[in-house]
């Protein structure tokens, strides 16, 4: 019996106007975002994680903070860290090595073109073959820095290319930084990270030369000689830090980043983000709520007629009533489906665009029990929308409707 | 004359509505007797109370005062949805102005009454091309009611009210909205019905489709019978002195 009232709805909801699926755009786009949100997943957590250069597991980053409590007040001056600090971290008992790095603004002038980049030292020696491996930095094209390149840089995959994607920079070709010319000798595997994809990658001492940081660095990367020992040696590096820079517990102007750390920040980032989508969501479901009732409520005037006609040739009030409530339904329903299409595909061309921007593999997640809930809580929001509207066209008097 | 069982009785019925501070007596004591294979006409000018009487006949509504019966039963008393399971299983409607359901097709309107009473839907199915034949729509089951003339669309709304195989059919002006050559084709069906013994009732302000067809015409004037006539052979003879009596008697005017 109640398929015959699903018929009935969508027959009644074939020839509706453009006006009663407008109202629906509500439930379209709280469901779209949501499928989407999940359908992207851990996706989104893999690409913003990615662009903060979170990949290894096994590396604590020290950076300078806060401002210098004898500059001027705004100056912005910052203690710096300096190699110094590098070299008592690495005497630390879990600390593998300590490698500073310095990540500097340069003049680079490329076919005649000058755009301001960054340029980041790399160490030499044992650190330097480490250094490839924590940051996981292979070529594509041409061979990574040696200790005896001198005047010569390894370029970001972005950097080669213009805005096109075609190339613009090969190996052996010369490019000015600082008004110095240097040869690139290799260019970077496309990580999807908006730092490496965008740095120069120069030799320190040849950096230093150029720019002359002395014995300053920006951070330092600590490479721990057991992932187990992560904790410790952040405490570890804190209490040295707090020493050397003679700063008390909660006064630190340093920072003392564990990856799991940054990820804890990346996935509050995300969490906020997703929260607030949800907020939206929820916000239009109940836009399209009200609407599913305001379209309901003059379907219902507008159709007295055929009340009173489905009366007098013997519809009980329950079956008008459940007429108009499997209509409502069959309208969130509707929206809800939608919505999933939409949403689901939102969530595949996204991974797609994380997986070409990456180079990962990472699959859309679909989610049937989740489809199949946002399916029936469309068809619930339509339908309790719709209760008191189908209530109204039921209790109508079957003379006084007839009469239109 | 035909006069099988006595399928609906008037008793004394009156109907009034509210209508702000003053009420409007729309039917008073009223009272007759229909019998199964009848042909009815309920004729009066506008405004006589004619389609008053017709809700109350067809149980869309309930008196105000006084008793209907239909197969014995009260039906005076009973709630909506009670009066709706009545009037779906024994009384079928044609209106004037045909109301179809206009979102569904012919078939669709002709099966829809039996839904309401639980019919399963191939016999629905099969019920409504049997009846979509009878009145020569076989032709136009997928069509919808704007696609249709409206002698068809009243043909569709005969087969509609013989749905359920109702013991009666109760036509409100069914040739009102139509051509003399179009409304005489559904009278002639009505007539045909008849003939194969549906009680009909019918209601019109026309004399000479009342006459041409009917057995009994109950005539309404200010809410009020005025008269009944019954056929007799091919004339009409005054039955209301009886009738009034009766009337009187029961404290009628």
């Amino acid at each position: 019996m109640n398929t015959d009232y699903l018929i009935l709805a969508l027959k009644n909801l074939k020839h509706r106007g453009i006006r009663s699926w407008l109202t629906l755009l509500g439930i379209f786009i709280g469901v779209t975002a949501v499928v989407a949100l999940i359908g992207l997943g851990s996706g989104l957590q893999a690409a913003v994680g990615a662009q903060f250069g979170i990949s290894a597991t096994q590396v604590i980053t020290v950076q300078a903070g806060g401002l210098n409590s004898y500059g001027p007040p705004g100056s912005g001056v910052v203690d710096k860290l300096t190699t110094g600090d590098a070299d008592a971290i690495e005497k630390l008992s879990a600390v593998e090595m300590a490698i500073p790095r310095n990540i500097e603004t340069i003049r680079v002038e490329i076919d005649d073109e000058l755009s301001i980049m960054s340029a980041m030292s790399i160490p030499y020696g044992e650190k330097k073959k480490r250094g490839w491996e924590v940051l996981d930095i292979e070529a594509e094209y041409g061979r990574l820095l040696q200790d005896s390149d001198l005047k010569k840089i390894i370029i970001g995959n972005t950097v080669s290319k213009d805005e096109s994607g075609s190339s613009i920079v090969e190996t052996g070709d010369k490019i000015l930084i600082n008004e110095e010319k240097f040869e690139v000798i290799g260019i970077l595997e496309k990580k999807g990270s908006l730092i490496f994809d965008n740095i120069i990658l120069i030799n320190n001492g040849v950096l230093e030369d150029l720019i002359g940081y002395g014995d300053e660095t920006d951070m330092i990367a600590v490479v721990i000689k057991d992932a187990d020992l992560m904790d410790r040696a952040a405490e570890d590096i804190k209490k040295l830090m707090r020493k050397r820079r003679d700063v008390d517990i909660g006064e630190e102007n340093f920072e003392v980043s564990t990856p799991e750390a940054m990820l804890d920040t990346v996935n509050s980032v995300l969490g906020g983000v997703q929260a607030f989508i949800i907020i939206i969501a929820s916000i239009s479901i109940l836009v399209g709520a009200l609407g599913i009732v305001n379209t309901m409520t003059t379907s219902v005037l507008e159709r007295r007629r055929e009340i009173g006609i489905m009366k007098a040739i013997g519809a009980k009030n329950g079956q008008i009533f459940m007429q108009f409530f499997f209509e409502s339904g069959m309208l969130g329903f509707i929206g809800g489906l939608v919505g999933i299409i939409f949403g689901t595909l939102i969530g595949i061309a996204g991974i797609a665009g994380i997986n070409g921007f990456l180079g990962s593999e990472l699959t859309p997640v679909i989610d049937f029990v989740l489809i199949g809930g946002a399916l029936f809580g469309s068809f619930a929001v339509g339908a309790i929308a719709g209760i008191a509207p189908a209530m109204d066209a039921a209790k109508q008097n079957p003379v006084e409707a007839l009469r239109g | 004359m035909k006069e099988g069982k006595e399928l609906i009785r008037l008793d004394n019925v009156s109907k009034h509505y509210q209508m702000g501070d003053s009420v409007v007596k729309a039917l008073s004591h009223v009272e007759f007797k229909v019998y199964d294979g009848e042909f009815i006409a309920i004729m009066g000018p506008s405004g006589s109370g004619k389609s008053t009487a017709m809700n109350l006949v067809g149980s869309l509504d309930v008196p105000t005062h006084g008793k209907i019966f239909l197969d014995d039963k009260d039906i005076s008393t009973l709630h909506e949805s009670e009066l709706a399971q009545i009037r779906g299983k024994k009384i079928g409607f044609i209106f004037q102005s045909f109301n179809l359901i206009p979102n569904l097709t012919v078939l669709e309107n002709v099966m829809l009454p039996m839904m309401f009473q639980g019919t399963d839907i191939e016999t629905r199915e099969n019920k409504a091309l049997e009846l979509l034949k009878l009145v020569e729509l076989d032709d136009r089951l997928h069509h919808y009611p704007g696609e249709i003339s409206g002698g068809q669309m009243q043909r569709v709304a005969i087969a509609r009210s013989l749905a359920n195989d109702p013991e009666v059919i109760l036509a409100d002006e069914p040739t009102g909205n139509l051509d003399t050559k179009t409304g005489a084709i559904v009278m002639e069906f009505l007539e045909k019905l008849n003939k194969e013994g549906k009680t009909i009732i019918m209601v019109t302000h026309d004399p000479e489709l009342a006459e041409e067809y009917s057995d009994v015409i109950y005539w309404l004037k200010d809410g009020q019978l005025d008269k009944v006539t019954k056929r007799s052979g091919k004339r009409f003879i005054d039955v209301t002195k009886k009738k009034r009596k009766t009337h009187e008697i029961n404290g009628g005017k």
